[in-house]
């Protein structure tokens, strides 16, 4: 018999059938339950783009940035801004985190030449530093901050409901763009230089390039996900969007998820979801839980929860890898 | 079509300390060259140079009359020219079948089922079919170093580097290697082969150069390399 290469298994094939009809339910949800839901579940689409996105760059390409709130911050930024011209809300939001994917691109330039712990730090350093000049903007007037508020030409039910489409859309475009991404041949490259950046180079791999497009995607989903947080909360203050916790949410997402797995981050964001709709209510223990189990799991269970299951049981829902078929000569 | 690679003057240093001087050479993608000499002589350099992961601070290295000294090693790679390295770099979150289609699908510039027949032969000729779905991670240094070479060779290269690739293995193991490299030789692609166990160079190569202190001290038939007073003089020491 002669080898072959395969990709789908009926295995991933129910798997994506599985998930479009997920996707379809969730789309007419708003018809069938009732407001709250529908603000929590919003929540929880930009939550999946959060880790979905953090998990590309550290899990798949080895970058490991601590201060991914800057695109969280500026996409929330500039949708103001470009509302405040007078530009409707939802189109604000599309333009505003195009406009943070275009800043990204001159951002990775130098930010790229750093490695490792100097990079995540770096980034760090980075999102204070758009912050401050974010309150020195004086339509924001410092931390007072500012609100959206062109959304109110909406009512509210409508509202709601826009928001909740357009996070369910973004979501699912995300997502889709990076397992596209993934499973061509540029994820090969990703992947390559996250494990030796040396011998990918030497196999023809471009490493500068490869990583700023992904730097780009990540920084144009996560402002993208500002925007949504924004459109949802209306107010905005430089300091909440900026914060590091949104980082550490990402980080906890796909700790716990499974770093690296595609379907890692989705459970992740799942997970923490849940936990947050139970937990949250205990304030500073909440906290404390949330970084103590990011802790056990980096520790005991490294390859995370949908990691440990793939592991042990050879699942895959989502086909990124490649196999080949009669393997014994 | 044979490519020819030539390097012209070959001078690298780092700071004050010269590591290679005056290096010449060329090879037809018909021919394999064995490079010889003692630890610290600037073998290992000089297959960077070669390879376009350092630039030289002296001379010119051609491809086919093109001048590529300027080019870094992705490009290089693109042109047919690869190296594998003398520690194998597996990619370890890959399986041993996509750590071979990274080669084939950049440097190979193969899509589709061109790019895995490409790498599903890389993986016969290299003797790892069976392991094609195994974890880089979990090969040990036998395999790690035949997927070094099965991920090269999926790239279509003309001439090839080997740095080192016999040091520890088992006299059966080095064979086997000797027969695979016989092989690729046969296929007409150019060998450049760096290797500290000269038995096993002698049974492939036609040509061998001795660098010592960065300069060619060498260069010709193996057994007239060998013979060389200079050569004995800079494995044996003495006056």
């Amino acid at each position: 018999m002669t080898m072959a290469v395969e990709r789908w298994t009926a295995q991933s094939r129910a798997g994506v059938g599985g998930a479009a009809l997920v996707l379809g339910a969730l789309a007419l949800a708003p018809m069938l339950i009732g407001p709250g839901i529908v603000d929590r579940l919003t929540a929880l689409f930009i939550y999946v783009i959060l880790a979905a996105m953090w998990n590309a760059l550290a899990g798949y390409c080895g970058l490991v940035s601590i201060g991914q709130q800057l695109f969280f911050g500026l996409g929330a930024y500039a949708t103001i801004r470009i509302a405040f011209a007078g530009v409707d809300p939802f189109l604000a939001m599309i333009l505003g985190a195009v406009a943070v994917g275009v800043l990204a691109w001159p951002v990775s330039l130098f930010m790229l030449r750093l490695k490792g712990g100097e990079f995540s730090i770096g980034m760090w350093v980075l999102a204070s530093i758009g912050q401050l000049c974010v309150k020195l903007d004086p339509m924001i007037q410092g931390e007072t901050g500012s609100s959206l508020i062109s959304l109110n030409a909406y009512g509210a039910d409508l509202r709601r409901n826009l928001i909740y489409w357009g996070a369910l859309a973004a979501m699912t475009c995300l997502l889709a763009a990076l397992f596209a991404l993934l499973r061509s041949r540029e994820g090969l490259a990703i992947q390559a230089i996250r494990d030796n950046e040396e011998a990918a180079t030497s196999l023809g791999v471009r490493p500068e390039r490869t990583k700023r497009r992904l730097f780009v995607l990540a920084a144009f989903g996560i402002a993208l996900a500002g925007a949504l947080w924004l459109a949802q909360a209306v107010s905005f203050q430089p300091k909440s969007y900026f914060s590091v916790q949104w980082t550490a949410y990402m980080i906890f997402m796909v700790l716990v998820g499974g770093i690296g797995r595609f379907e890692g981050a989705i459970l992740g964001a799942v997970l923490f979801f849940a936990v947050e709709t139970f937990f949250a209510a205990t304030g500073v223990w909440y906290l404390i839980g949330l970084g103590a189990t990011a802790i056990v799991f980096s520790l005991y269970f490294p390859r995370g929860l949908w990691g440990a299951v793939a592991a042990r049981t050879g699942v895959q829902l989502l086909p990124l890898g490649y196999r080949a078929t009669n393997t014994e000569t | 079509m044979t490519a020819t690679l030539k390097a012209i003057g070959i001078g690298k240093r780092f700071g004050a300390l010269a590591v290679l001087e005056g290096i010449d050479f060329d090879l037809s993608s018909s021919a394999a060259i064995g490079i010889v000499g003692p630890n610290g002589a600037g073998k290992s350099t000089l297959m960077a140079v070669l390879s376009g992961a350092l630039v030289p601070s002296a001379g010119r290295i051609e491809m086919d009359g093109r001048d590529i000294t300027e080019l870094g090693a992705a490009e290089r790679s693109g042109l047919g020219v690869m190296r594998t390295h003398q520690i194998p770099k597996p990619f370890l979150g890959l399986t041993v079948l996509e750590n071979v289609l990274v080669g084939a699908t950049h440097a190979g510039a193969a899509q589709g089922e061109a790019a895995y027949a490409l790498a599903l032969g890389a993986l016969d000729t290299a003797g790892m079919r069976r392991l094609a779905n195994r974890p880089a991670e979990s090969l040990g240094l036998l395999d790690r170093k035949r997927l070094e070479l099965a991920r090269a060779l999926a790239t279509r290269p003309k001439i090839l580097l080997l740095d080192e690739i016999g040091g520890g293995l088992t006299d059966a193991e080095a064979e086997e290697l000797v027969q695979m490299i016989k092989g690729l030789r046969a296929e007409g692609i150019g060998i450049v082969w760096i290797e500290h166990i000269v038995h096993l160079l002698m049974q492939v190569v036609e040509r061998l150069i001795c660098v010592d202190a960065g300069r060619i001290i060498a260069d010709g038939s193996p057994a007239a390399v060998m013979a060389h007073p200079d050569v004995v003089r800079a494995y044996m020491g003495g006056v």
